[in-house]
């Protein structure tokens, strides 16, 4: 599973037809959608985890989805979306049956070279597990990859929890050390509340030894990053996945334009090493 | 089993601590035990203690009318209850309720705060304790309140049938 950022054939610039066969209400405003293509001719490649598509709304616009699922068959993806403006409205509106357009798989993916063997700890805030959720499912389906995985998640309210059948599965049925924070709860709540940097010094992992791929809204990844650089990995060890406006997607209109990368084709997984002092730089 | 000294010098927020001191914080603590539900702190009350948890995990809450009690925060073992102690009119802000059966160490606010006074320097190595903890636990709650990670929006699930 090679993460490439090129892309091959008529995809890159035209989208091809997509039709929705599955989706599933995650909570209100966030679905997930199962993507079939609508022609057996159009080119399909695999995406790796971490990588993103761009999906057309039909009539309304274009919007930088990242893969939320690994490929199953052939001809398929997994999307999740947020409720954000008119395009991913528009997305989450569509019903099964429903067509819709679809260019990708772009980008580069989180480094499965570099989890081979190590301590893997995967920070995630809010719809920030999509992205992570294919490199999560990857290391479940191959406990031998890492030499050992926690995943903590933070997340806005209980019942803002994605995922929560794959949390629990993770945890009970591929052992990983599984996490979840909230940031407020009602007292019935049973489990944590707190940030979810509160939950690093809970788990084991051998800084020197480890890899730690962090997703979420961009203040939390900088403070997940700093946590973890803290714990005493180094910064080539933390990997981050960028967002930015995307227009072209294949790096020739610089929309995606972050310091001196684009994010759509030198990203979307950045090692924190390359991009800590941008991070900083502010109006980036 | 283990001494009050031996609980208090095992806790990591006392790490590195030395023996005079422990002597200090020993003649002030107690072991402590709460059952699941029950509460170690109450809002409004005197702050006449502060714990040092060793197992288990405590509920920060404050109570809404209509909304029932709220949690912003837990903590955890290895961790620390209880801040209004150190400053007047030492009254306890918020309830801190168990979630589970938790095993603490208690200390007598005024006795700790009566060692302060007459030996500061118990008092600085107290705070050198605080103050880090508190600073984390400040920008954890920033960055809780920014409410970065967004939730549920209006509409979707009772929208339509797929
Ligand atoms: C590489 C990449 C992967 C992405 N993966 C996903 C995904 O898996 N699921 C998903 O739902 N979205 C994802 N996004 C974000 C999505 O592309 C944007 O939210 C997009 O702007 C939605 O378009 P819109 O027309 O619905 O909203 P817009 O009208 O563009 O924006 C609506 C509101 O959201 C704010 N906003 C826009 N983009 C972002 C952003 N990136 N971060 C925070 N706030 C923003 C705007 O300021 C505005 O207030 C990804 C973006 C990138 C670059
Ligand atoms: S979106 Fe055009 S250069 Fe990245």
């Amino acid at each position: 599973m090679d993460a490439s950022p090129d892309i091959v054939g008529a995809t890159a610039t035209t989208p091809a037809s997509y039709t929705v066969v599955n989706k599933r209400w995650e909570f209100n405003g966030t679905a997930t959608l199962h993507l079939a293509r609508a022609c057996e001719k159009d080119s399909w490649s695999p995406a790796a985890p971490g990588q993103f598509a761009m999906l057309y709304a039909l009539g309304v616009g274009e919007a930088a989805i990242s893969f939320s699922g690994l490929p199953e068959t052939p001809g398929r993806y997994v999307v999740t979306v947020r409720r954000a403006g008119a395009i991913s409205d528009a997305l989450t509106r569509l019903k099964r049956g429903d067509g819709l357009g679809l260019r990708g798989p772009f980008g580069v993916g989180w480094p499965l070279d570099s989890v081979k063997n190590k301590d893997v700890v995967v920070v995630a805030g809010g719809l920030g597990l999509a992205p992570l959720r294919p490199i999560i499912e990857y290391l479940a389906h191959d406990r031998g990859v890492a030499n050992s995985v926690s995943v903590l998640y933070g997340a806005r309210s209980p019942d803002a929890i994605l995922f929560e059948r794959d949390l629990s599965r993770w945890r009970n049925d591929a052992g990983m050390n599984v996490r979840v924070t909230v940031d407020a709860a009602a007292s019935a709540w049973r489990g944590d509340v707190g940030l979810v940097t509160t939950l690093i010094p809970e788990i084991e992992f051998r800084p020197k030894n480890s890899v730690a791929l962090i997703c979420g809204p961009e203040i939390m990844m900088r403070f997940a990053a700093e946590a973890m650089e803290d714990a005493g990995l180094p910064q080539k060890a933390i990997w981050l996945s960028m967002e930015r406006n995307m227009k072209c997607a294949v790096g020739f209109c610089g929309h995606c334009q972050f310091g001196s990368y684009f994010i759509c084709k030198n990203g979307p997984i950045f090692s924190y090493d390359r991009i800590r002092d941008t991070l900083l730089v502010r109006e980036l | 089993m283990k001494s009050i000294e031996e609980l208090i010098a095992n806790h990591p927020f006392l790490e590195g601590v030395n023996d005079a001191f422990l002597k200090e914080m020993a003649g002030c603590a107690r072991n402590a035990a709460f059952d699941e539900d029950t509460y170690l702190i109450r809002e409004s009350q005197d702050a006449d203690q502060f714990f040092l948890i060793r197992n288990g995990s405590v509920a920060l809450e404050s109570y809404a009318p209509g909304r029932g009690a709220l949690v912003f925060g837990t903590v955890k073992e290895n961790d620390f209850l209880g801040v209004s102690w150190l400053t007047p009119p030492y009254r306890w802000q918020f309830d801190g309720r168990a979630k589970e059966s938790v095993h603490a160490v208690a200390f007598d606010a005024k006795c700790l705060r009566g060692k302060c006074e007459a030996n500061p320097a118990i008092g600085y190595e107290l705070m050198k304790r605080f103050v880090p903890a508190l600073m984390r636990r400040l920008k954890a709650a920033r960055i809780q309140m920014m409410d970065v990670y967004g939730g549920p929006t209006d509409g979707g699930v009772l929208e339509s049938a797929e």
